[in-house]
């Protein structure tokens, strides 16, 4: 960013650490960008007349005598209808070798939604995968991670959704990103011929870790450009958040702050929220979801990085491969999406609602089986049958490489209670049972 | 002369001021900012040097930037008109604000002074009042409300004047009291009162004892609340702490609703926004929306104003309540209550005590909920504020802080188990580790025995400890096997299924199992307890789950119809003949 006459330079810097610097300065505003000999950096205290930088590349190869200039605003995006088809880095910058956008410089990490000017999701993302659309279905301006171990293929089926989904942007923030996932996402994008509706900002592992911490909002405030000015469906996917949390605990170390659980910072999930609270359905059609992922260590959801996210979001879905089908299945005891009741039965098929809940109750019966009969007991003819379905609706829903519409899951599910049980053994009300039950 | 202050030192939320004058702890002061004024409340004070948290983004505030002191604490406005709206944590009326976004320094009345009430004195010239009296009412949403003398009122007063009854509104004089030394005051319908300062105007605070029906039969048969009682929900996520507490919300027998989404989900309060105003209350057949006020400070809005908004939200409960109304206050979650204070306290650089959070959580938890309770007013009538408060423990583990300390002030506890909610069993509370210390007071069993006739606590006790040793003997078959314990075994385990789908299991989500009136209540109870006292023959084990399986499905079928309705009959009928061709006689 080039330096304008009128701006003071400031050229003495008394202390340094991994991640801050800090000099004397007056009329300095709290947030507010400065460039460190060129690197990007932003106040993150002010004490008297003492200001404290935190550099984002970090502060390496940073003398005391560098030239320090306060750029007045915090860190913008220029927004405008050019954004789209387009790769930028963490600071809004091209990364295609495509030209400069132009557009309203609009600052990020903006206000909150008032709460009374939302309107409730109401409207269904089908993706084709039943373990989400019949077990935990997906609504516009929803907020849902996907808590994956890192040797799972959540960006894959992430992926899938995405292009599956009906929305009108898709908008891609890759914090810590191998250089290889973005390759794929790249390609994928560019394949599909879906280019036109993407915008992707991207951290990868080669770039300094701080410099994550900008790319929720950069991608956030892009979708508030197209979702409130443009009226249109936004769809954000955050890959990985677990990354975008190390670096804040970074920051928070070298600010010598005392650290809450799991070394993280006490602001932890503030600041998840502010981030995941960006997802929005507007009275006026236009809406942010997101899908976010959280990578775990070893399945561990207690860990604060799932923890605080858990509670954040409107649900979680859980990848796991399940050894009798020998496919990976979206677990539907783990996977849960809270906004599902709101178009279950009511977007969708009056049965849904009470069929989803009677499959999941037989699955976790052959769950229960399946611990008899590796304990060595007798298994009885039902946990027999359980067992019989429970394999059968792994494969034939929970697998992620379905791709069915919601009225063929109803009717897959509806064949699989009447070919293994009676129907006192499923627990559906009974006019649904007398209109569905496939005799 | 109001004190002023210069802006020296911002840390995010956190402010230092040097100050020119007097300032009292915790008192209000505004920073001007770029054309906005920022709210912000004294948390500490050194000398000259004032640390002020702001309830707004701090974003380029400046060093040497002014503030102005207000002289007062953080307060709300307490008038009629209140009903039905959403405010935010500092009590701004959010539908008032214009925009989508919120804008910083947007700060809106929470009061209509325009609106005219129908006004009635209840005192006549010369009567004496105290503070708190019922000086006239007026009816809003079909609640008879009170206009009271102010709160905290110091002295003998007596009346001199009064309004004759007719049309006012909140701003006009509508008494004049005075004291002995001659002293007037003009009273008009608003209240104000500081948030942080319990309001006590009221004779005695004896223990609860009246059921506050719910509807929901966990709650109502195994672990009841009271009118006036302290309950406390905690849970890992998903496992329906939100679901469960808007069942709460949505049918309890409260004159007065006030939901604290403290540091929660925004799409949770517009399903409030959106549901309530359609849905029908059980029990007086208005719209739910005329009697519940939302205080919304969502995860997203500042933590400062989170902080103080479940004192907002308490304070609201006790104007209700010095009314001789029954109010329930709910807050989700007080963890992010909490955790506002912790955020707080680490900017202070305080010594951190457990998980970081500040040493004195305890205390300022128990006083807390310590505001809520059964009150006799000064004039005799009585009136209470039911608390429930939710818990989000990390990791959900319950040996955490706001968890352990919210359990020894709270007297109801509603544990919420992940491998119940895995396995779809809702509401998930463990029916076993949960608790209503309301049950063991005599005062209670008198009162329920007068309600429902004797016998009632003897039947939930006897399902408690069904449901204890079906638990055991589940453990027991998993580690025997089916065939490695007596058929009697089974039975003793199937009577607890029993008990566990048919009273405690329940559907939010179906219009007629999602509430369920004491009297059906009781039905099915009983009627769970008949079949549980019985005895049963068979010959082996597959039998008695096959046996079993169809009671519970019956009995399934009988809670999803309308009660007493001819379908339901049908089931009743069906139940009997299945019963007796395995009962003993």
């Amino acid at each position: 960013m080039a330096t304008e006459a009128f701006q003071k330079i400031y050229t003495k810097i008394n202390s340094i650490t991994k991640a801050t610097c800090s000099l004397k300065a007056t009329g300095v505003g709290y947030d507010e960008l400065a460039t460190v000999n060129g690197k990007l950096a932003q106040v993150v205290k002010i004490m008297g007349d003492e200001v404290t930088l935190q550099v984002f590349e970090g502060t390496g190869g940073i003398p005391t005598n560098a030239e320090v200039v306060f750029l007045g605003k915090a860190p913008t995006l220029k927004v405008s209808d050019q954004l789209a088809g387009r790769f930028f880095n963490a600071y809004g910058d091209p990364i295609d070798g495509g030209p400069a956008i132009e557009g309203t410089e609009v600052e990020i990490g903006g206000p909150s939604v008032n709460p009374v000017r939302r309107k409730q999701p109401s409207e269904l993302i089908a993706t084709g995968i039943a373990g989400i659309d019949l077990n935990n279905t997906l609504v516009t301006g929803q907020k849902i991670p996907f808590f994956a171990d890192p040797d799972q293929p959540y960006n894959q089926v992430m992926a899938n959704v995405a292009m599956r989904a009906e929305t009108d942007k898709i908008i891609l923030g890759g914090m810590g990103m191998t250089n290889d996932d973005y390759l794929y996402f790249k390609h994928l994008f560019s394949n599909a011929g879906a280019l036109d509706r993407i915008i992707c900002f991207m951290n990868t592992t080669e770039d300094p870790a701080v410099e994550r911490l900008l790319i929720p909002d950069m991608a956030l405030t892009a979708a508030e450009y197209f979702a409130v000015e443009k009226n249109q469906k936004v769809l954000v996917l955050l890959t990985d958040m677990t990354m975008y949390a190390d670096a804040l605990s970074i920051v928070s170390n070298r600010m010598d702050q005392i650290p809450s659980k799991d070394s993280m910072p006490g602001s932890l999930y503030s600041d998840l929220a502010k981030i995941y609270e960006k997802a929005v359905q507007f009275p006026s059609g236009g809406s942010i979801t997101i899908i976010a992922v959280t990578t775990l260590s070893g399945g561990d959801i207690t860990h604060a990085v799932p923890d605080n996210t858990g509670y954040i979001t409107e649900g979680q879905l859980f990848l796991r491969r399940d050894s009798d089908i020998g496919k990976v299945i979206v677990d539907p005891f783990r996977s849960l999406s809270r906004l599902k009741q709101l178009v279950a039965g009511k977007k969708t098929r009056k049965d849904h609602p009470q069929v989803m809940n009677a499959a999941v109750r037989l699955y976790a019966d052959a769950a229960n089986a399946k611990t008899k009969l590796e304990n060595g007991f007798d298994l009885t003819p039902y946990d027999r049958r359980t067992l019989d379905f429970a394999k059968e609706y792994s494969d034939k829903l929970l697998a992620i490489d379905v791709n069915l519409n919601t009225i063929e899951m109803l009717d897959v599910t509806w064949g699989l209670f009447s070919k293994y049980f009676v129907p006192e053994e499923v627990n559906i009300r009974q006019e649904l049972i007398e209109t569905y039950w496939k005799k | 002369m109001a004190t002023k202050g210069k802006v020296t030192g911002v840390i995010a939320n956190m402010v230092l001021l040097a100050v020119d004058g007097p300032v009292a702890q915790n008192e209000i002061c505004y920073i001007k900012t770029g054309g906005d004024r920022l709210m912000a409340e004294v948390i500490k004070i050194n000398g000259a040097k004032v640390y002020v948290q702001v309830f707004e983004s701090t974003r380029r505030l400046k060093i040497g930037e002014e503030a102005e002191f207000t002289g007062h604490m953080l307060e709300v406005s307490l008038a009629p008109g209140m009903l039905s709206k959403n405010y935010d944590g500092l009590q701004n009326d959010l539908d008032k604000m214009e925009g989508v976004f919120l804008k910083r320094g947007d700060y809106t009345n929470p009061l209509d002074e325009e609106k005219i009430w129908h006004f009635q004195p209840l005192v006549k010239v010369g009567d004496k009042v105290g503070a708190a009296a019922w000086i006239g009412s007026v009816e809003e949403n079909h609640q008879p409300l009170k206009i009271m003398a102010p709160f905290g009122l110091k002295g003998e007063w007596s009346v001199k004047s009064i309004v004759a009854e007719g049309d006012y509104r909140i701003t006009d004089t509508i008494a004049v009291i005075v004291n002995a030394e001659g002293e007037e005051k003009q009273l008009n319908m608003i209240q104000k009162w500081p948030v942080r300062v319990a309001m006590e105007d009221y004779r005695e605070k004896p223990r609860p004892f009246k059921l506050l029906e719910t509807g929901v039969r966990t709650i109502d048969t195994m672990n009841p609340i009271v009118e006036g009682g302290t309950g406390f929900i905690p849970g890992p996520f998903g496992t329906g702490k939100t679901v469960l507490q808007h069942a709460i919300s949505k049918q309890a027998e409260a004159d007065i609703v006030i939901i604290a989404a403290c540091g929660e989900r925004a799409n949770e309060v517009v399903e409030i926004f959106t549901e309530f105003p359609e849905l029908v209350d059980p029990h007086t057949g208005r719209k739910l929306m005329e009697r519940t006020i939302i205080i919304a400070n969502t995860s997203n809005m500042p933590v400062a104003a989170r902080e103080a908004s479940v004192y907002t939200a308490m304070t609201i409960a006790e104007y209700y309540r010095a009314m001789g109304l029954r109010v329930l206050l709910m807050a989700d979650s007080t963890s992010r209550w909490a955790q506002a204070l912790r955020e707080m306290s680490n900017r202070m650089e305080e010594l951190p005590g457990p998980d970081a959070f500040p040493m004195d959580i305890s205390s300022i938890i128990a006083n807390f909920y310590s505001r809520a309770g059964y009150v006799y007013l000064n004039n005799g009538e009585a009136g209470s504020i039911t608390f429930i408060g939710t818990v989000s423990p990390a990791g959900g583990n319950l040996k955490e802080p706001v968890t352990e300390n919210t359990k020894k002030v709270a007297r109801c506890f509603y544990a919420l188990e992940q491998e119940r909610a895995d396995k779809k069993r809702y509401p998930a509370v463990n029916p076993i580790d949960s608790y209503s210390k309301y049950i063991e007071y005599p005062e209670f069993d008198n009162y329920i025995s007068s309600l429902i006739g004797e016998g009632w606590l003897e039947m939930v006790n006897e399902a408690k400890t069904r449901l204890l040793r079906g638990k055991e003997i589940a453990e027991q078959i998993n580690i025997l096997g089916d065939d490695g314990v007596p058929v009697d075994y089974h039975v003793t385990f199937w009577k607890s299924e029993l008990i566990d789908f048919v009273v405690l299991q329940q559907d939010a989500f179906d219009d007629i199992d999602a509430v369920t009136p004491l009297e059906r209540q009781q039905a099915i109870l009983s009627m769970v307890t008949d079949i549980c006292r019985s005895e049963f023959d068979f010959e082996e084990f597959l039998e008695v789950t096959d046996f079993f399986k169809k009671i519970i499905n019956l009995c399934k079928q009988m809670n999803y119809s309308e009660y007493k309705s001819e379908t339901y009959n049908n089931y009743v009928a069906q139940l009997q003949e299945l019963v007796a061709t395995k009962k003993i006689a």
